[in-house]
């Protein structure tokens, strides 16, 4: 039976169709495994080889792969709750509400946004007080971590856009004190407190900048930036595996 | 000679590049400087629609002598004191929060860090960094106490009728 299903497997692999998509063929050799990690757009960005030591544990705890991990369930639980909020003055907390009682499986993609939230910003400063206390950070690496203090930025600003979201009073008051906090930037505090609410208070041109941060502007963003975080981790010289393992 | 004549034809072609280069990024430079100047523009709004910053607190005799009102929909206390009426922000000087009056206490006090003020709005303790701000009241010709709360007046200015 088993291997009546490699046959089949074995045979779609070779069908026409499966090869004008994924052109490396099959085969056990080095070459196809590189082939087919090169001419795969997403796994490209890796690369074809790396140090059987840096997949240890020890080494990363998987900490970045896991600030991904949140980062795709943060996608795929929010796109679909866009589906049932409004960001109007009006709706919003009304729409949080029928998200949790009313809305099928509502509550459990909400939470799961809300946990992985929380989850994310952990995961990324974790991931960056591994990466510093090893010493990762060091050349040739230095420049991913500058990247990778752009990607901080941008998970602390999702996090902070995302709360005003459910338009409560927690949202609200943290905001206008987020907010307020932002104004004591010299000289340019007050510009920048107008543009981000686009209002000198919290209310609806707030709500809908901030919806629009929180769910475009930021995630395309953070996207870019995580596509460039991975292509330098190629680029220099794979996972840092420690000092004593690369002089073996 | 026919050397010659190449490498003045190669300068010349690379003056012409050049040349063409920097018009490229002067026009460039001024899209891109137009193009902040249309973003800031854009994201300011011209016309916002938020409460008016003039609030009608109805007939000053709504108010006993010595009572703090607080009106949270607005954000102001209006007091009238010994010396006469006048108007606080409630919003906390610190970061922006809506304080309350305790009158047990006889101290406003903001829920957000702490701070706690006097029915004058002077500091007591806290993180706050000024006195609440005092706005300008004056009384309507319908006879009604009116409030201000975009503009601040120095403490202690207070209002007789």
């Amino acid at each position: 039976m088993a291997k009546m299903l490699d046959t089949y497997v074995n045979d779609l692999r070779e069908s026409r169709l499966w090869r004008s998509v994924f052109r490396s063929g099959t085969g056990a050799t080095n070459l196809h495994r590189a082939l087919a990690v090169q001419q795969n757009i997403f796994l490209h960005l890796f690369s074809v080889k790396m140090r059987r030591a840096a997949l240890n544990f020890s080494v990363t705890w998987y900490l970045g792969t896991l600030s991904l991990a949140t980062f795709l369930i943060l996608v795929a639980t929010g796109i679909p709750l866009m589906l049932y909020y409004h960001p109007s003055v009006p709706q919003a907390y009304a729409d949080m509400k029928d998200l949790q009682f009313v809305v099928s499986a509502g509550v459990f993609l909400r939470n799961l946004h809300r946990w992985s939230a929380h989850a994310m910003v952990l995961l990324v400063f974790a991931h960056m007080f591994k990466v510093f206390y090893r010493g990762a950070y060091r050349p040739p690496r230095e420049f991913n971590w500058v990247i990778g203090v752009v990607l901080l930025i941008i998970t602390l600003f999702l996090s902070y856009t995302g709360y005003l979201l459910p338009w409560d009073q927690l949202a609200y008051w943290a905001i206008t004190v987020g907010s307020n906090i932002m104004s004591a930037v010299p000289a340019l505090g007050k510009k920048i407190r107008f543009l981000m609410l686009g209002g000198n208070t919290v209310n609806a041109n707030a709500l809908l900048r901030f919806y629009v941060l929180h769910c475009v502007i930021l995630p395309l963003a953070a996207i870019l930036f995580i596509g460039i975080h991975f292509w330098r981790i190629r680029k220099d010289g794979g996972l840092y595996t420690g000092e004593a393992k690369s002089h073996e | 000679m026919p050397d010659e004549k190449s490498t003045t034809e190669q300068e010349v072609r690379c003056t012409r590049r050049e040349t063409f280069v920097k018009l490229g990024l002067g026009t460039l430079g001024v899209a891109g400087a137009g193009a902040a100047v249309f973003g800031y523009e854009f994201l300011s709004p011209n016309v916002l629609y938020e409460p008016s910053p003039i609030t009608n607190a109805g007939k000053p005799d709504r108010y006993p002598q010595g009572s703090v009102t607080a009106d949270p929909k607005t954000g102001i206390y209006v007091v009238h004191g010994p010396e006469g009426f006048y108007a606080l922000s409630a919003v906390c000087t610190h970061l922006g929060c809506l304080t309350s009056w305790l009158p047990e206490q006889n101290q406003i006090a903001c829920p957000c860090h702490g701070s706690k003020f006097n029915a004058e709005g002077v500091k007591i303790e806290g993180p706050a960094p000024r006195p609440l701000a005092w706005l300008r009241v004056w009384i309507s010709d319908e006879g009604d106490l009116m409030v201000d709360r975009s503009t601040t007046v120095p403490a202690r200015q207070f209002l007789r009728t």
